[in-house]
């Protein structure tokens, strides 16, 4: 989720990717005047209800999208209206720094729209408060959609419980992007594909930049690094079906240490650092060669980096502990979902259907600049192939999906915290460790009563489950 | 004599009854969007609402004082409580200082264009706030911001000012002071305005300088709106929350976490309402606490 959150906030971010937290609403309130405005929208929502489904003419669809898809996708819309004459579809446009806050509320005041769009590491939270309706049943009955299309560990990020609950609708995953000038003076031809080599690399930026660049622009705050890190050792982040944290299991401690290495070996500007500001005017500079970052940033890069710098910037797949790589990454992306609530599955279902075909995912690459979650659509739009996003082909057929359950996220927040407090020495990497695993096993606590209480049959998302769509 | 009684008591009734009817409309409304929710809150923190319990109440559990004993044994809401005095022992007097400073600047003789000041001043105070973060970020920014560049001029070191937690609060309460001083400005002009002027000219008339009319007239003519302002300026900077929120999301390392940061957070961001509501009361209680004891203290001081 984070990855989408980061492109919409962008431009404003003090420090590129990472992207921990939403823009404002505004204003200072007390507790007292959030529980008012909870109460307040509960009521508005709950008049809001009684006045909707007027003369049924048709059928009538609410959409909602966040930032700029939402703004886009209404030309695919308008398409879909033409070919579906007797369907017509409101499309709201949700900003992304509102769209957890607005989906729940109206998730609390039953006016879930039909269909909507979804982060897909929000999924197992909206599978747990059974807001999603299955779609496993309807792919397979699908003649435009096939399973088999998608990148494998995209859809697996879809899946819970062995049930499929989104579908993909454009894909994001973390990668390498590097100046190849500063490789090619530092004596590199390529990037390197296992760690060992991607060390010496990092080493020899250093020595052959100025005085002061570095190798790696690192988020102090962010999660991905570490847990990718760790995903590419092996380490299952969470343990005993995710009833309690597993971060001081040896491969995660080694992610976390390399991680931490980055910074102290000074191939990351640590704390302190004053060039570690702006991903685009650092790596503009050549004060850094490389970024951790996602693919909103093929277009940030095009748009902000100086024009003599244009040519010179490239992705490559992560490296992996071992030759020949590449390295796991993770499995981001938003999915379209139908919800359970909707009057008109069918219907809902048309358009989801209809956004997902090969043509539509082309059409809607080039009104966004989103990787599409088809491969025939990456294969039709020559993207395979293209500079820049042929890295991402390749690491999107070795990405993993994060835990999928609703906790995951505040735990992913967890480890953003203390990466960041190791990071400036404020603890030590195994105190870091030893309290994160501490808050994680308290997050999970709920989860913990929720499984016993049901005796502990369930395995991965939810533990609420019941009804059809066995897959 | 009897017939008067009555006629008085039907009097007070039907003005009672009045009174009423124009009381309730307002009482209602206190009713459903003030004592509803705040006991209602209160009851939402004594469970462990969460998204689970919003999916189906019977995954609700009623946890007794448990949210408010994990919350005392929690470090970041001890970081929190920290950020937010450090925030208001040292931003709350500086604030009123600066409004003070300037409303007795522009109630100076010696001020041509008094009403343009007043509306300059005042500006910061209805500009949105995010509008004003986006300008102020790259004010702070620690390579090309403006400041930097100022202190630089002076001979001093760059400072990153939201990059680093000792100086994240700091850049805060200099935005916050910055961007609040006018309101109690407004305030303290209209209590200077209601000195009259026969006090400071009976006080020159014993010889009293500049000085002595502003410590023993202005003052303490000036006490009223002081209890008041300093009482609006501490309820509302014990509930620090946006200025954070659009700076700096309450980091770097948590240095900007406001109490009224973590209850969003922990409610609204992460929907452990129980949680939070714990947060929304201890705050309460605080700054409840804090205002009854100026008000004693402002009892004792005053003869």
């Amino acid at each position: 989720m984070r990855g989408i959150e980061g492109r919409a906030t962008v431009a404003a971010r003090r420090t590129d990717a990472a992207a921990v937290r939403p823009w404002p609403g505004a204003g200072a309130s007390s507790g007292v005047v959030w529980l008012l405005r909870l109460t307040m929208l509960a009521l508005l929502l709950g008049l809001g209800a009684c006045s909707r489904g007027g003369p049924e003419t048709g059928v009538s669809l609410d959409f909602w999208a966040m930032g700029r898809e939402g703004e886009r996708v209404r030309a695919l819309v308008a398409e879909f209206e033409r070919s579906h004459p007797g369907i017509r579809v409101r499309v709201q446009q949700i900003p992304w720094s509102a769209a957890h806050e607005k989906l729940l509320t109206a998730y609390a005041g039953d006016v879930m729209p039909d269909v909507y769009q979804l982060g897909n590491t929000w999924i197992p939270e909206f599978v747990a408060l059974r807001a999603l309706a299955p779609l496993g049943q309807r792919v397979r009955d699908s003649d435009e959609v096939s399973a088999g299309d998608f990148f494998p560990g995209i859809l697996e990020a879809n899946r819970i419980d062995g049930r499929l609950w989104g579908i993909p609708w454009y894909v994001d995953t973390r990668l390498l992007f590097y100046r190849k000038d500063l490789l090619a003076r530092a004596g590199y031809t390529a990037m390197p594909a296992s760690w060992p080599e991607w060390e010496g690399l990092m080493q020899a930026l250093v020595e052959t930049g100025p005085e002061g660049a570095h190798a790696i622009l690192l988020p102090l705050d962010d999660w991905t690094p570490p847990v990718v890190f760790a995903m590419q050792l092996g380490a299952g982040l969470l343990r005993d079906e995710a009833r309690y944290g597993d971060f001081l299991a040896p491969a995660f401690a080694r992610a976390f240490g390399l991680y931490l290495d980055l910074f102290d070996r000074g191939w990351a500007p640590g704390p302190g650092t004053m060039n570690r500001a702006d991903l685009y005017q650092a790596f503009g500079r050549g004060e850094v060669a490389m970024a951790i970052t996602g693919p909103w940033n093929i277009a940030g890069f095009a748009e902000r980096l100086p024009p003599a710098t244009q040519g010179l910037w490239e992705t490559a797949p992560l490296p992996a502990p071992h030759a020949p790589g590449p390295g796991l990454s993770t499995a981001g992306g938003a999915s379209l979902v139908v919800s359970r609530a909707s009057e008109h599955p069918e219907a809902a279902w048309q358009l989801v259907e209809y956004l997902s075909t090969t043509d539509s995912q082309i059409r809607f690459h080039a009104l966004t600049g989103d990787l599409p979650a088809r491969r025939s659509a990456w294969e039709a739009a020559g993207l395979k192939e293209a500079p820049h996003t042929r890295a991402f082909w390749v690491q999107l057929q070795h990405v993993r999906a994060v835990p999928r359950i609703p906790e995951w996220e505040r735990i992913a927040d967890k480890i953003a915290y203390y990466a960041e407090v190791a990071v400036r020495g404020e603890m030590s990497r195994e105190q870091a460790l030893r309290a994160l695993n501490a808050d994680a096993d308290r997050i999970l606590e709920k989860r913990r009563w929720l499984l016993d209480r049901q005796g502990g049959g369930a395995s991965g998302g939810a533990p609420a489950r019941s009804d059809d769509d066995g897959r | 004599m009897r017939h008067t009684a009555s006629a008085t008591h039907d009097l007070g009734r039907s003005q009672a009854r009045a009174a009423w009817f124009f009381l309730v409309p307002a009482l209602a409304a206190i009713a459903v969007f003030f004592a509803v929710p705040v006991v209602s809150g209160l009851l939402l923190s004594l469970t462990d609402f969460d998204i689970y319990a919003l999916a189906d109440l019977d995954n609700l559990r009623f946890v007794g004082l448990d949210n408010y004993r994990h919350l005392f044994h929690d470090p970041r809401f001890w970081t929190a409580m920290k950020n937010t005095l450090y925030f208001v022992v040292v931003g709350g007097p500086l604030s009123i200082a600066v409004s003070l400073s300037a409303a007795l600047l522009i109630q100076s003789p010696l001020v041509a264009l008094k009403g343009l000041f007043q509306t300059v001043f005042f500006l910061p105070v209805v500009t949105t706030l995010v509008a004003v973060a986006v300008v102020w970020r790259f004010l702070y920014h620690p390579a090309y911001g403006l400041l930097n560049r100022g202190l630089e001029w002076f001979g001093l070191g760059p400072i990153d000012w939201l990059g680093d937690p000792a100086w994240a609060m700091p850049a805060i309460i200099l935005l916050a002071v910055w961007k609040n001083f006018g309101y109690n400005m407004i305030i303290f002009i209209a209590g200077l305005q209601s000195i009259p002027e026969s006090l400071y000219e009976a006080a020159r008339l014993d010889g009293a300088g500049r000085w002595a009319q502003f410590l023993h007239v202005t003052l303490p003519m000036l006490a009223p709106t002081f209890l008041f302002v300093t009482i609006l300026t501490l309820i509302g900077y014990f509930q620090l929350f946006a200025e954070p929120y659009v700076m700096t999301g309450g980091g770097p390392a948590d240095a900007t976490l406001s109490i009224v940061l973590l209850m969003y957070e922990e409610g609204f961001r992460w929907w452990n309402m129980g949680y939070a509501a714990a947060v929304s009361f201890v705050l309460f209680v605080v700054i409840l606490a804090v205002t009854l004891l100026q008000l004693r203290l402002r009892g004792l001081l005053t003869p």
